[in-house]
């Protein structure tokens, strides 16, 4: 007996969770699978909306006012601009204290691990302090274990950006680190459960242990910023106890894979599904697919009946009226390609590209890429279209990385159209239902 | 006429970095120049074959006896650079009885031990070879990394007191009438070269002897005295695989072709190759159907490559030459073999000669060749030792392997790096500092690198040739910036981007005739990071406008709260 909903996500990062929030304000039952890992946990944490127009133009203080002139077929352009305003709104009630940004219309600019600044939305707590369109001299802090994050070379790297301000690095030893290649997260836990460690001043706390090892080298400046693994379960204690030895703001700079921020997001946006009543089943991929093509016949788009999910080898149908797909771009699989073509894998839907590969790429590795526009079209509803732009399912929308047409890392816009299509998508699968 | 060298060697790809070694060793005043890195003409693109000699047993016996007989030195003066695979010249049904039996009779007439094996036992060897393999012939074929060699045989001259100058373009021959008398180069030439010596900067360099060593560019040289060298590259396309589907080097076992050889190299594997004539050895198409050939036909003998990711392409030009009037049509006929082209007996023109033709197994006996010519023409006596001298890092390696300690790295992490590094593995690594692996796909540990820092300054480039950090899977996805990141303080800060920039760029040209699957998957994912995560796209430090700072968010309600609570301390 199969599985049965009425809105059936299909794919659980960003895109995926948010479809499911909104879906769940219906009246309806609604379900998220998911089968690896989401791309969050390579994702620096940080929302944003739109950072540079495609042409280039920017860094952009106001994401929302340059929205409407986007080219027909951008994702923000399907949803339009009250949609994306909206997703925010579900998205600032969701993080609440976890996030800033939504005071203001206008982008802040973040200091990178690479030491350049970027423009965003919406940014986690943590990194608020920090922010580079933020006046206050900084001092940056690197560990010499985690080579991913030089600091003195990130602070004359933000002083060669314009910064208004004066930044500093220096580079430490990570009290409690004795091996030369620990993960990420055992720095986090180490400061999460203020593990007691060695010092040259005896047994102490890895905290007061770690604000001792930076104070010496704290100047006049009002803060200092560390990579982004200060705590995991209980970050902002870790970041408010260091503040308060130091006697300055403390902030994270966001960093790349296994990103603790985005593994933070991540948490967050699975409570809040769960709060809101959404069944979750992770670790297992859709394969396969049936629709009422033998009923209807060839008048209109065909309707997903079920879908069929792999766990452990037992095919397992699930059902529902509607599907939201948000299965990710390129680097989540949502959608892949082998020397031939490019394709949408669970479906088939259409992925426009061109016939030779050598067409897909440009030789400048930041040039305007094909590749990085790869994804299913779709029309404003967010149903995914078929070459002849008629829709290839009635009961099917799309959301986040798996839509084409436009670029997410040129423009900085992955995380505002995964929630703002997420929002669509799952608002419309509900409003379907009934 | 006082000179600034004895013996000026232009080209620094294995040959030249040969010649130097051998020179230097003898006692001769050297100086090596490259218009690149070490290794950026053909050393640097093959495909890692040392030749047991099987290869030439039929078509061409001399030059298979010298490679078993240069193959048995290299393993012995270059261990840590040889990995001693075997190989195998395996027959598909379609291939030839009458060839198979000839290869095995020319293996042992050149003294290169054979023998033959059956489908099954060939299969117990290799896993993934195809079912209708009928039998193989297995000889002494290794590995080679031509980076690590040719580098060694450059460190070693240099601490034999030549001078090695790389990114000194040749812009010109000195000549006076009949006489060549050295050169003018230009420093840190060519795009984005960081050297120490200012860029764009001459230099004329004088000396008792020339040799232009610069295989398929030879032409180019020889042109700056008037002297014609007609040199004929022809390319070759490669295909890296992500991992390695066989451990032997497998050959197909007929005449001729393309794409019919698979050489398990580190971490991967290479598939090669094409042989096919070019006008310009700077300037050739590579096509996506050489790539598509490279896999389609290899898969007939190793058929899971149809569906295994590959992580670049690229391709390299062989220096091929024969003696004007030969007329081969085929470049797949020309002769491997290598020619002294003395330009006073040929030209009447002296102090140079010209070295072309020739393969990688050989380098050194080649070296050994023209070095005792240049010692004859200078009226030197020293005799050559490179054949008994083991290069820098392969002194008893075995006694250093047996007796020393891993340096707190994490046993497959310090395997590797005793690898790459033989006995300089204890020098290298031997560090009080936190040595974290900067590289993960290949193990490639922060001292290593820094260690490749101090020979070659701020390029990432000549970093990763002897490193092979960033030359894994992620193809310098999450490593190049930690790399650039150990060039800082010693280098500012716009020459770290920079060196980040050129070798980034320089990932990513390989990987686009890798474009698809899992590779492309990976190529998005580097993508991103650096352009979503880093904003190195949009870099406001490397673009003309500035930022206003001020129209941005500055945090507002956010900043004042946290701020507030400063005041309660």
């Amino acid at each position: 007996m199969a599985i049965e909903d009425d809105v059936l996500v299909v794919g659980g990062g960003l895109a995926g969770a948010t479809a499911a929030l909104a879906a769940a304000r219906g009246d309806v039952r609604v379900r998220l699978i998911s089968h690896r890992q989401s791309t969050l946990r390579h994702a620096s944490g940080l929302i944003d909306v739109l950072g540079y127009a495609p042409t280039g133009e920017g860094p952009l203080a106001d994401p929302f006012s340059a929205i409407p002139d986007l080219p027909d077929g951008h994702p923000y352009e399907r949803v339009g601009l009250e949609a994306v305003r909206e997703a925010l709104e579900l998205f600032d009630a969701v993080a609440g204290d976890a996030y800033d940004g939504a005071h203001t219309d206008a982008n802040a600019l973040v200091p990178t691990h690479g030491g350049t600044v970027k423009p965003t939305a919406r940014y986690p707590t943590a990194t608020a302090p920090g922010l580079a369109s933020a006046d206050g001299d900084a001092l940056l802090v690197g560990f010499e274990t985690l080579p991913d994050f030089d600091a003195p070379l990130a602070a004359a790297h933000l002083e060669a950006a314009g910064v208004p301000f004066d930044a500093r690095g220096v580079t430490v030893r990570f009290p409690g680190i004795g091996r030369d290649d620990a993960k990420i997260t055992r720095y986090a836990h180490l400061l999460d459960r203020d593990e007691v460690v060695e010092t040259a001043a005896g047994e102490t706390g890895a905290r007061a242990a770690l604000a001792e090892t930076v104070r010496p080298h704290l100047g006049d400046e009002p803060r200092v910023g560390f990579p982004a693994i200060l705590g995991d379960e209980r970050a902002a204690d870790v970041r408010r106890d260091l503040a308060d030895r130091l006697g300055v703001d403390v902030f994270e700079v966001p960093m790349g894979p296994p990103s603790l921020p985005g593994m933070r997001l991540e948490d967050l946006l699975y409570d809040a599904v769960a709060d809101a009543g959404v069944r979750v089943t992770t670790g297992v991929p859709v394969v396969d697919y049936e629709t009422d093509a033998a009923e209807t016949g060839a008048a209109g788009p065909e309707r997903i009946e079920r879908v069929i999910v792999d766990r452990n080898g037992s095919a397992i149908p699930h059902r529902a009226e509607q599907y939201v797909l948000a299965t990710g771009g390129l680097v989540g699989k949502g959608v892949q390609s082998d020397r031939e073509r490019v394709h949408e894998p669970i479906f088939d839907c259409h992925v426009p590209h061109p016939a030779d590969r050598y067409d897909w790429f440009v030789d400048d590795v930041f040039g305007d890429q094909p590749y990085a526009r790869f994804g299913v079209p779709v029309d404003r509803a967010l149903r995914p279209l078929d070459a002849d732009d008629a829709p290839e399912f009635a009961n099917l929308h799309a959301a986040g990385a798996v839509l084409g047409g436009y670029d997410f890392a040129a423009e900085k816009s992955g995380g505002g159209v995964s929630l703002a299509t997420g929002y669509v998508a799952g608002r419309r699968a509900a409003e379907e239902c009934q | 006429m006082a000179t600034d060298t004895g013996v000026l060697v232009l080209g620094g790809g294995s040959t030249g970095c040969g010649i130097a070694r051998d020179l230097a060793l003898r006692g001769l005043s050297v100086t090596l120049v490259e218009r690149g890195n070490l290794t950026d003409g053909t050393t640097g693109r093959m495909h890692g074959l040392l030749h047991s000699g099987g290869r030439y047993a039929v078509s061409d016996r001399p030059s298979a006896r010298e490679c078993i007989e240069e193959n048995r030195i290299l393993r012995e003066i270059a261990g840590h650079c040889v990995e001693e695979t075997g190989g195998l010249f395996v027959q598909c049904p379609e291939d030839s009885d009458d060839y198979f039996r000839e290869k095995l009779e020319g293996c042992r007439d050149c003294g290169i031990p054979a023998r033959v094996l059956s489908g099954r036992e060939a299969r117990e060897v290799e896993p993934y070879l195809a079912d209708d393999i009928e039998r193989a012939i297995e000889v002494p074929d290794g590995a080679v990394d031509p980076f690590r060699l040719c580098v060694a045989n450059a460190i070693d001259a240099e601490a034999h007191g030549a001078r090695v100058e790389t990114h000194a373009e040749v812009v010109d021959l000195l000549r006076d009438g009949d006489d060549i008398y050295g050169v003018e180069i230009r420093h840190g030439s060519g795009p984005g070269k960081r050297t120490d010596a200012a860029a764009g900067t001459t230099e004329e360099i004088t000396a008792e002897y020339v040799v232009n060593a610069t295989g398929a560019w030879a032409g180019q040289i020889g042109a700056m005295a008037d002297l014609e060298v007609e040199v004929r590259p022809s390319k070759g396309v490669m295909t890296i695989m992500n991992v390695r589907q066989v451990d032997t080097v497998i050959n197909r076992c007929r005449p001729k072709g393309d794409a019919d050889i698979v050489v398990p190299h580190e971490t991967t594997a290479i598939l090669g190759t094409t042989d096919e004539e070019v006008s310009d050895p700077d300037d050739y198409p590579e096509e996506q159907w050489e790539v598509d050939q490279m896999i389609d036909t290899l898969s007939e003998l190793v058929p899971i490559l149809t569906e295994a990711r590959t992580i670049r392409s690229f391709w390299g030009v062989r220096p091929l030459y024969e003696p004007p009037g030969t007329g081969t049509a085929d470049p797949t006929d020309i002769t491997r073999d290598f020619f002294l082209l003395d330009h006073a007996d040929r030209d009447g023109v002296d102090g140079m000669a010209s070295i072309v033709g020739g393969k990688f197994t050989t380098y050194r006996a080649m070296a050994e060749e023209i070095a005792d010519h240049v010692c004859e023409k200078l009226g030197v006596t020293a005799s050559c030792v490179t054949a008994d001298e083991p290069l820098p890092g392969s002194e008893q390696i075995e006694t250093l392997e047996a007796g020393m300690d891993d340096f707190g790295l994490r046993s497959p992490i310090a395997r590797r790096s005793r690898q790459r590094l033989g006995s300089r593995a204890r020098e290298v690594l031997a560090t009080d500092a936190a040595n974290p692996v900067l590289c993960a796909c290949e193990g490639v540990t922060r001292a290593e690198v820094r260690d490749a820092i101090s020979q070659s300054g701020a390029d990432l480039n000549a970093v990763r040739i002897r490193t092979r950090a960033s030359m894994g899977n992620c193809q310098g996805g999450f490593c190049c910036q930690p790399m650039a990141n150990e060039l800082h303080p010693a280098h500012d800060e716009e020459t770290v981007r920079e060196a980040l920039d050129e070798l980034f760029q320089e990932r990513w040209k390989g990987q686009r005739h890798a474009l698809w699957g899992e590779q492309l998957s990976q190529a998005m994912l580097t993508y991103a990071l650096h352009a979503t995560t880093m904003n190195r796209d949009r870099d406001p430090a490397s673009e003309s406008g500035e930022v206003e700072f001020a129209a941005f968010d500055d945090g507002g309600m956010a900043t004042n709260q946290v701020s507030g609570s400063r005041g309660d301390r």
